[in-house]
Parts: C-alpha cells; structure tokens; sequence
C-alpha cells in the first residue's frame, strides 16, 4: 500500500516538472514607474504588511550629480512575524524587513526581491522558516498583482 | 477491504498518471508564457531588452541559428547576468527560441557546425586591432549589462563576452565566422570584409576567437558557498556609543551618513520602537552608481545599513555580506565589487568596535 502511495506520488511529481527555487525574484510590470508604484503599495498594505519606509535612491543620485532613472527601494514588514524572527534567529535581522527595489526602465519597470526562502539555509526554528516561506508567496502575489 | 482500497486507490493513481501524460504529451509548450515568465523581466515582453540585452534586433536573429539561442538558454553565460536554465525541458527551450523568433520577420542563420581553420598568430593579431576595443583585449565582452543604467539605449547591444564558456559552447565557428564577414545592421559590429579582410584574416580571427577555450580566462569560476551571509562583531561598548563608532568609521571610509532610526521604525507605533537595535544607513553616492552601472538591481542590498543589537547588555554590530548577495546576480564584475565592498563593512565594524 504505502509503496504504491510512493509509486504514485513519484510518479505525480516527475510529471509535475521539477521543483525551482528562483535566489532572486524579478519581475517587469507594463505600468510605468508611478502606476508601478502606486500598485506596489496598495498590493503589500493588502496583504496584511506595513510600509515602514521608502527609500529614494534617485533623489540622492540626482543630488549627487549623477543621472538616473526611478529608482526607489520599499521597506516591509508584519510587526509580529519581525519581531518574532529578530529574537529567534537574531543573524536575519540585517536582511530584515522585507526590501523589494523598484526601478524604471523606459515606460516599464522592474521589480526585485531577494527570496526569503534562501535565509532558510541559516534557520534552526521550522516556524520561522514557514514565515519565509509564506513571503516567498506574498512576494510572488504582490509582483503579480503589479504585473 | 484492504485489498479493495489498494485497488481502488491505484486506479485513482494510473488514471490521474495517465491524465497527466496524456495531457503532457498532447499540449506543446507555450513559448509566450514560458518567454514572459523566464525571459521577459530581463528581455522586455517585446524582446526590446533591459537588463538583458535586446533580442528583437532583426540583424541579431538572422546571424545566429536556433541551435545558438538554445544552447544560450540552455547554458546561460556564466559570471554575465544570464543564468543557464537547467530546468527547463528541451521542448520548453525549443517553445522560447520559436516565440523569439517571431520578434522579427527574418530567416534564422544556416550555419553548419563544421569547424574553422586559421593562424591563431595572425589572428590574435587582427583581434587586437579590429575586436579588443570592444569586446577587451582577452575577450572579456562590454562593461555592465544590457541597455538600461549601464547602457544608454542609442547603443543597442553590449559587446559579447567571447571568452566566456557559455558564448563558446553555444557559437559555432560557422556563425562566428558568418558575423565577422557580415557585421550585424544596428549594432557597432560592422562587417569586416568591407572593412577590408580577406576570408583568410576573417578565418584567422575565429581561430583566436576559438582558442579562448583553452584559455584561463574563460574557466572562471564562481563559488559563494562558503560566504558567510551575515556579518558580525562583538562590541566592546555600550549600544549608543557603538552606534556613533559606526557612523564615525563609514564617515572615515567616505560614507555619508543618510539615517540613523530604531529598526522596527515605521512597523512599531510610534514612540513604541524598540531601542535595542539601531540601523545606520550609510551612502557613497559615486561607488552606488558604479554599482548600479555593473547591475541595476542591486538597490535589494544597497545603500549600505549596518544594525547595531543589543541583547542581555550585549551589543553585537552586523550587516550583510555583499559578497554573499552577489551570489545570486551571475555577475562576475559585480562579484568583484563586492569583494571590494565586503572589505569595507568589515574594516568598519571592526573600527567601530576597536
């Protein structure tokens, strides 16, 4: 019995394909860079997070003297999955909260996060490793709903 | 009952098997879907380029073969922002290169895949005066990625790197030989027989090209495995005079402070913030868009943050390695700036917690 299961369930996956985990998570939104952004924000509040900040790179690249296009990164986070990792796995702290950069790219733009799901490695606490897990998919909503 | 439930459960088992197969079998790949989910953040939807170089040039399709884009996709450049994707399956590949094509109304190069013969010595001399300027003098291809902060858009493509094993592998003599003798239209690569070659210099200059293979260069590998992903010091002091030591050293090190805050500002209700970890932003503007130049999307670790946390009376400085990030861009020059930047952050903490 429990060998047909196995039988079964590895015939399943093989057809599946086979599983990727992407290190790096990009996706290209149509809408040009203030729609883009509007849409980020609106989408990361939805899914139950907090914009704690936004950085904009541009601005001190203009300043600078240099020339730039958009580019602005977003801070993110839920209070209580934050505090919760900073006290158990206290070496994820500089990769927290959660960053996605956003920048232009002609009348298109472009979305980048880093996939929690690779801070797993350094995990001991299976509860936190959900946690990145479940951002791994909101990420992935979020873009879409950029998308 | 027994055996009634293990017959039962196999027929459930073969016939969502056999749906799956069947179903494999009879719907082909959809090389639009499979473009826009592995290609496009890169490519751009209509292949007009981005990060990645542009694909829809018409001069570019019709002097490479099918068999060239697929073993691009199929092998990646390694070290050149490209990855290989190993996961795709040959039909998924084939699907891509099929929906490229349609980019342009053009017919895909016939190049055979037989070898080319030439003086290497002569060659190598040819390389030097026509190829170096832009594509290095070992091969080593354009600075920085494809049209967008590293490359203004009236430049439309980068110079390849020729020495990479990935370029190599996927180039036949045959095609290399081909653009030579025809330049590519749009592109600064210009036709070198109007530029006064014979086939024999052009064939010469392939084999140079070729001898890239058993080259060092082109062996270059990268293994970020045993990079720490964080790193970290004990602080001798209290958490606020470390955090002024931080500030004081990346200061030292020709930052520019942009913001010190408690680091759940901004998630925890204000006046709430915890005071047992601080974050110091810091910037230096001028290696931020040489940074940006090598790869535009680096902004996920950059501008540079270094947390000061205090726990028990214990105060530990850390920040992230950016040699370990840069793992995950496939950019051998971005690797070597952040080897240059990791040396930074740890001379910093190091001065912050002397």
């Amino acid at each position: 019995m429990k060998r047909l299961l196995l039988i079964g369930l590895l015939v399943c996956s093989w057809l599946a394909g086979p599983a990727y985990a992407e290190d790096l998570l990009m996706f290209r939104s149509k809408q040009t860079f203030p729609e883009a952004m509007l849409a980020l924000q609106g989408s990361i509040v939805e899914h139950g997070y907090i914009v704690s900040r936004v950085q904009r790179v541009d601005i001190g690249l203009t300043k600078s003297g240099y020339k730039t296009d958009k580019y602005r990164i977003v801070f993110f986070g839920k209070p209580s999955e934050v505090n919760a990792i900073k006290f158990a796995e206290p070496e994820l702290i500089p990769y927290l909260p959660l960053k996605i950069a956003i920048f232009a790219e002609g009348q298109e733009t472009m979305l980048v996060a880093a996939n929690p799901v690779q801070y797993a490695s350094f995990v001991r606490n299976t509860n936190i490793a959900d946690i990145l897990k479940r951002w791994e998919n909101d990420l992935r909503s979020i873009f879409n709903d950029v998308q | 009952m027994r055996g009634y439930v293990s017959k039962g459960l196999w027929r459930v088992l073969l016939a969502l098997s056999t749906g799956l197969m069947l179903s494999v079998a009879v719907a082909a790949p959809d090389g639009e879907a499979l473009y826009d989910q592995n290609c496009a953040s890169c490519h751009g939807y209509d292949g007009q380029g981005g990060v990645g170089i542009p694909l829809a040039l018409p001069a570019f399709l019709k002097s490479v073969p099918d068999e060239y884009l697929f073993k691009t996709i199929r092998y990646g450049r390694e070290g050149r922002v490209m990855p290989p994707f190993k996961y795709l399956s040959d039909a998924q590949i084939e699907a891509i290169v099929k929906y490229v094509r349609g980019f342009a109304t053009v017919p895909a190069a016939a190049v055979t895949l037989s070898s080319v013969r030439g003086d290497e010595k002569n060659g190598a001399r040819l390389y030097t005066k026509y190829c170096a300027s832009c594509h290095g003098a070992n091969g080593e291809g354009g600075k920085g990625t494809g049209v967008t902060f590293s490359r203004p858009r009236d430049l439309p493509v980068i110079a390849p790197a020729l020495n990479n094993k990935g370029f190599l592998a996927a180039a036949s003599d045959s095609m290399i030989k081909m653009t030579l003798m025809n330049g590519r239209e749009g592109t600064p690569m210009q036709s070198f027989l109007k530029l006064g070659l014979s086939e024999t210099d052009i064939n010469d200059i392939v084999t140079h090209v070729r001898h890239f293979e058993r080259s060092e260069i082109s062996s270059i590998s990268i293994n970020n495995d045993k990079e720490q992903a964080v790193l970290v010091q004990d602080s001798p002091y209290d958490l606020e005079t470390t955090v002024n030591n931080v500030k004081a050293a990346a200061v030292a090190a020709n930052y520019r402070i942009i913001l010190t805050q408690p680091f759940d500002k901004g998630l925890a209700k204000e006046g709430k913030e915890s005071q047992k970890e601080v974050v110091i932003y810091f910037c230096n503007f001028g290696l931020l868009n040489s940074v940006l130049a090598l790869d535009p999307r680096v902004g996920i670790f950059l501008p540079c943050r270094v947390t000061v946390v205090e726990r028990e009376g214990k105060v530990k400085v850390m920040s992230i390695n950016p040699r370990h990030m840069s793992a995950l861009y496939n950019n051998t020059e971005l690797d070597k700036a952040c080897d240059e930047m990791t040396a930074i952050y740890k001379n910093i903490l190091e001065e912050a917690t002397l």
